[in-house]
């Protein structure tokens, strides 16, 4: 009887996960049909002419450009290179970013009279439209890659910080006391109590913050540089080559995915003790 | 390894050493957001002998967690006297133990890293602490469950954790803040009796508090009755139920209900007085 049960029960969870499967499949199809509908119209409507294919480009020869700058080369040489250009500077403004504003984050967060002193200058500096930055910084540092670096670090900077910031205030206060009751120090309530709660905010905002040192590399490149993604696009709008400033947006695009899945994937090593999504999964 | 000597466990009141905790006329006031001083604890004198087990019982609101807080050193108190072993309590204490009320158990830790965070924060090794941890997760039942994250557990085994996390630095103080307000009656039943047992084979000196008057009895040597806040004492009752005790059955002897009856009829004007100004406060 027991074991008829049971029988019940396997067929009843095979069953439910059978459910699960075709619904990802299902899922995984309209995907795909959703950008074929959508590329298709764009491709059609470009080729009868009901929108202009000198200011709306058309899919093909996105894809044809792309695959030219792949195999010929860019106007502004090799395509790995520029992307390799582009990518070393929003990494480093990033990692710079990353480090500085969980460092202030934390010690704004944990020094009360620091956070009182600095509090309104760094409100007042996030309040500026940092983009306009770009221009200063290739005044001051050149149109090598040191600006753009720059422009990308101000970017991170502000968003990692106010979160490393306010993670650490949303630390609960008896965590904190009981951590002291067991006899952590102040250095050790700091990086093993405040610091593990706040990498959840920490690493939310790592997501936002990878496109925005993107932003930062290609919109100094765009300001002034010789090189990298963001001059492709300048030069292209420059000849009103559309389909070469979409191409750069495409490249661009799936950089941007990329980072986000090594970000997710990074995410899901530090924060194991998080309930995973296994768990929520409804069989 | 400990003994179980709980039979003839000595609770030696005034046998000439100071006492293990001892309050005189403390008080704590707080500065509301608003800019006005509420006292929380007013003129409060209490002392706890060493390895006796004394429960604060009194309405919600009423000062015994800030009572807690100031034994325990996380905050000052604004007047009178606070001694820990005789000393002026300056600073948290190294040799105390602290079950707090709300859930506190660190989300990124298993168990092992929980219950063995204490030993490592006072700088033992790795791997020393973790064989400590290991007993002491064995001594609360959780074997088996060392690297299970806290919301992997029930209520009942979160709070076996955090107590094997207390207990491990061998506290001489230890306070517990309605450790067990939180669990369904049957596994709190359970807890009361492993706690008590835990506590036979050390020599600490608790404070219990609670708002729940039969847990108080079950547990204590003595009850210490609060008023509705500013909290002050009471009264302070002996209770005199023969030790080893089994908090399940104890309820049930006329002793206790006798002594039930006598301190309730104290606690209950305080309950109604803190329950009517919740009350017209909304
Ligand atoms: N940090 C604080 N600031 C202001 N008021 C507080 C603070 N801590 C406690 N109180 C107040 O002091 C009173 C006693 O609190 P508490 O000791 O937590 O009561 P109990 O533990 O008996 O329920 C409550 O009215 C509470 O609102
Ligand atoms: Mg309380």
């Amino acid at each position: 009887m027991a074991s008829l049960a049971h029988a019940a029960l396997d067929e009843g969870v095979a069953a439910a996960r059978i459910k699960v499967r075709r619904h990802k499949q299902l899922v995984m199809v309209l995907r795909i049909a959703f950008a074929v509908v959508m590329l298709g119209s764009w491709e059609i409507l470009s080729r009868t002419k009901t929108i202009d294919p000198f200011f709306f480009g058309r899919p093909s020869e996105i894809g044809h450009k792309i695959w030219v700058w792949a195999t010929v080369g860019t106007p502004d040489g090799p395509l790995w290179e520029q992307v390799r250009i582009t990518m070393e500077e929003a990494l480093l403004g990033f990692g710079i970013g990353v480090g500085a504003g969980i460092v202030f984050g934390l010690a704004l967060g944990r020094i009360r009279l620091l956070a009182e002193v600095l509090g309104p200058y760094i409100k007042a500096a996030n309040s500026i439209p940092r983009v306009v930055l770009g221009s200063i910084f290739i005044i001051w540092l050149g149109l090598g890659l040191p600006s753009k670096v720059a422009l990308a670090f101000v970017l991170v900077f502000f968003v990692v910080f106010f979160n490393a910031f306010q993670g650490v205030r949303e630390v609960n206060e008896d965590v904190i006391a009981n951590a002291r009751i067991l006899g952590a120090n102040r250095r050790q309530v700091t990086t093993q109590v405040v610091l593990p709660s706040a990498l959840t905010w920490i690493i939310a905002s790592l997501h936002t913050s990878f496109g925005f040192a993107l932003v930062g590399a290609v919109v100094g490149e765009f300001i002034g540089s010789i090189h990298g993604l963001g001059h492709l696009i300048a030069f292209a709008q420059g000849t009103f080559d559309t389909n070469g400033v979409f191409a750069a947006m495409f490249i661009l695009a799936v950089i941007a995915l990329g980072a986000e899945f090594l970000i997710t994937a990074l995410e899901n090593r530090l924060i194991t003790w998080r309930p995973s999504r296994r768990d929520e999964v409804a069989l | 390894m400990e003994t179980a000597i709980s039979s003839e466990r000595v609770t030696a009141p005034g046998s000439g050493a100071t006492p293990a905790i001892e309050l005189v006329g403390a008080a704590k006031r707080f500065r509301t957001p608003s800019g006005d001083v509420y006292t929380a604890l007013h003129d409060f004198s209490l002392s706890v002998h060493r390895g006796e087990f004394v429960s604060i019982v009194g309405p919600t609101g009423c000062g015994k967690s800030t009572t807690l807080s100031l034994i325990s050193g996380l905050a000052p108190a604004s007047a009178g006297e606070v001694r820990v072993m005789g000393e002026p309590v300056t600073a948290i204490g190294k040799q105390l133990g602290y079950v707090f009320q709300g859930d506190v158990l660190f989300p990124w830790k298993s168990v092992m890293g929980t219950v063995s965070a204490g030993l490592r924060f006072r700088g033992v090794a790795k791997r020393e602490a973790q064989e400590r941890a290991r007993e002491w997760i064995a001594k609360v039942g959780l074997s088996g469950f060392e690297d299970h994250y806290p919301h992997q557990l029930s209520g009942g085994m979160r709070k076996r954790t955090a107590l094997a996390q207390s207990l491990i630095t061998s506290p001489e103080i230890l306070l517990m803040d309605e450790p067990f307000s939180a669990l369904d009656v049957q596994t709190r039943t359970l807890m009361e009796d492993e706690l008590l047992e835990l506590w036979s084979s050390t020599s600490a000196s608790v404070v219990f508090v609670t708002h729940d008057l039969e847990e108080a009895i079950a547990l204590s040597d003595r009850v210490c009755v609060m008023t509705a806040g500013p909290g002050t004492v009471k009264g302070i009752y002996d209770i005199d139920l023969p030790r080893p005790r089994h908090v399940s059955e104890i309820r049930f002897d006329t002793r206790f209900v006798e002594l039930y009856r006598d301190i309730w009829e104290n606690l209950r004007d305080e309950v109604l007085l803190s329950y009517e100004r919740a009350k017209s406060n909304g």
